[in-house]
């Protein structure tokens, strides 16, 4: 019966009159950017339609890799969003944040909102990889240079994350991630050149052997550029999605409890008053 | 900057020579991680020689991170950061400072943990003046980025947890170029190979001095 007085205060923001409580109304998306955001989903949408069709059966299987191949017109996209789009991104940001003429909490948005995309990106990358490893190298994992830069560069990004989910001021916040993004961005340089050598140096031949090399016909060579353009589409519109999100996150943030005393409030009829008697009764 | 930097440095290590964390706890910890390594890899010396360099530099690592969390919690009660930026001693002598005292910690852990190698892994090493010169130029990375994360992380209450986890990956071609050169410098045949991982360890360091020396003001402001 009480059950009703226990449970976790359930938010919704419109429930709540902004006029006569004084909680400043969540910010509202303009038409154009809604359009937007809705053009390149479906765009987004119809290219990955298209990619997987173009991917699956249209495009002739590899001579030698056989259907494997098609690997290539997810893995590769994926990785160039993960790698260089996202963390690029995440890092010009976290600059843009710190140098001070062009501060603004846009900037640690959008890096925020790219560094989480990249994440999903990132496993992505290493998920594909993986499962064209096994049956091409015979192994899930090669301690090959590449791979072992996406890793870390993975690990890189969760730390960013993890900084990012503890409490603080905005500002605060902003700064100190993107601090921590900008030591990671100077760090990957450094991984990049170590890696290579500590692989080339330990064993002899590489493992992504030149055989590997792949004849490219006219139709893959268009599914594979395709591909590229559909997943770059996808990154996009998450970006802005999760951009919004982020917005509305730190409005609730913000003003999480102004909006809960309101609805007490507007519960018992007034500032003094208890939970109104036919919420009690009619539990 | 460099008095600013002597000041701090002299006051961090007179708290360590009047606590004694870092020789009472953090190079015991060194030396368990040591044996620990010895127990995963069973009894055979071969193989623990083979993976002396490696090993070395992992226990280094670790204790890298107990070292900095020492240099932060320091300041952490009293209000002693507080002090320090009210007491006008310039941000890049502060970080100096503390880079410097962690740093000369770290070099007494290294030449205890290389005893222990030697020692315990029977380790032989053909070309000393590389392991020297390997430690040096490592310690001074580490302390450069440890400084910097532990101020950065310095006024959460996650600390302890989010330290390892952002500056170990950061400290990851410390760790490949210091265990190469040591390697090279246990193989004495090709200094050569060696010599391009002195390089980049020396570009790792002045990329994070730089950085420290620069931001240090502003990651303060953070906290």
């Amino acid at each position: 019966m009480t059950s009703d007085l226990t449970a976790a205060p359930v938010i919704h923001p419109p429930a709540v009159s902004a006029s006569n409580t004084g909680v400043t109304p969540p910010p509202v998306q303009s038409t154009r950017s809604k359009t937007t955001e809705r053009v390149i989903g479906v765009l987004a949408l119809v290219g990955t339609a298209a990619t997987v069709w173009l991917g699956l059966w249209v495009t002739p299987p590899d001579e030698h890799q056989g259907d494997l191949v098609r690997l290539v017109y997810i893995h590769p996209g994926v990785a160039w969003v993960a790698l260089y789009l996202a963390f690029g991104l995440a890092a010009v940001s976290s600059l843009l944040y710190l140098w001070p003429r062009t501060r603004s909490l846009f900037w640690d948005r959008l890096a925020a909102a790219a560094v989480e995309v990249g994440v999903v990106f990132n496993v992505c990358t290493l998920v594909s990889g993986s499962i064209w490893g096994k049956p091409t190298w015979g192994v899930w994992w090669a301690w090959d240079a590449r791979l072992t830069l996406t890793a870390v560069l993975l690990v890189l990004f969760l730390g960013y994350l993890a900084l990012r989910r503890i409490p603080a001021e905005p500002e605060v916040r902003a700064r100190r991630s993107a601090f921590v993004a900008l030591f990671a961005a100077i760090d990957v340089p450094l991984v990049h050149f170590s890696v290579n050598w500590w692989n080339t140096l330990h064993q002899g031949a590489t493992v992504l052997n030149p055989g590997l090399t792949l004849k490219i016909h006219g139709s893959m060579a268009w599914t594979l550029l395709l591909g590229f353009v559909a997943l770059t589409l996808v990154f996009v519109w998450m970006l802005l999605v999760r951009y919004r999100v982020g917005v509305l996150e730190d409005w609730l943030d913000a003003n999480e409890l102004d909006l809960a005393l309101a609805e007490r409030q507007s519960e018992g009829g007034g500032p003094f008053g208890g939970p109104a008697d036919d919420r009690v009764g009619a539990a | 900057m460099w008095r600013d930097a002597a000041l701090i440095a002299g006051k961090d290590l007179r708290i360590e020579g009047r606590s004694r964390v870092a020789l009472s706890q953090v190079a015991p910890f060194g030396i368990v991680a040591l044996v620990l390594f010895a127990f995963a890899l069973g009894p055979d010396r071969q193989v623990m020689a083979k993976g002396a360099p490696g090993l070395f530099w992992v226990a280094v690592l670790f204790c890298t991170v107990l070292a900095i969390q020492r240099s932060v919690s320091v300041e952490s009660s009293d209000g002693a950061s507080d002090g320090l930026r009210l007491s006008g001693i310039d941000p890049a002598g502060l970080y100096l400072g503390k880079a410097v005292a962690v740093a000369a910690q770290l070099i007494v852990l290294e030449a205890l943990l290389a005893a222990g190698v030697v020692l315990l892994y029977g380790a032989r090493i053909a070309v000393p003046w590389m392991i020297v010169v390997s430690c040096v130029l490592g310690t001074i990375g580490l302390a450069a980025t440890g400084t910097l994360y532990g101020a950065l992380s310095s006024g959460l209450r996650v600390r302890e947890t989010l330290l390892p986890f952002l500056l170990l990956p950061i400290a990851v071609p410390v760790l490949l170029a210091g265990t190469r050169i040591w390697q090279a410098a246990m193989a004495g045949g090709t200094p050569s190979s060696g010599m391009a991982w002195l390089r980049l360890l020396l570009v790792f360091d002045v990329v994070y001095l730089a950085a420290g020396v620069v931001l240090f003001g502003p990651i303060q402001e953070t906290a």
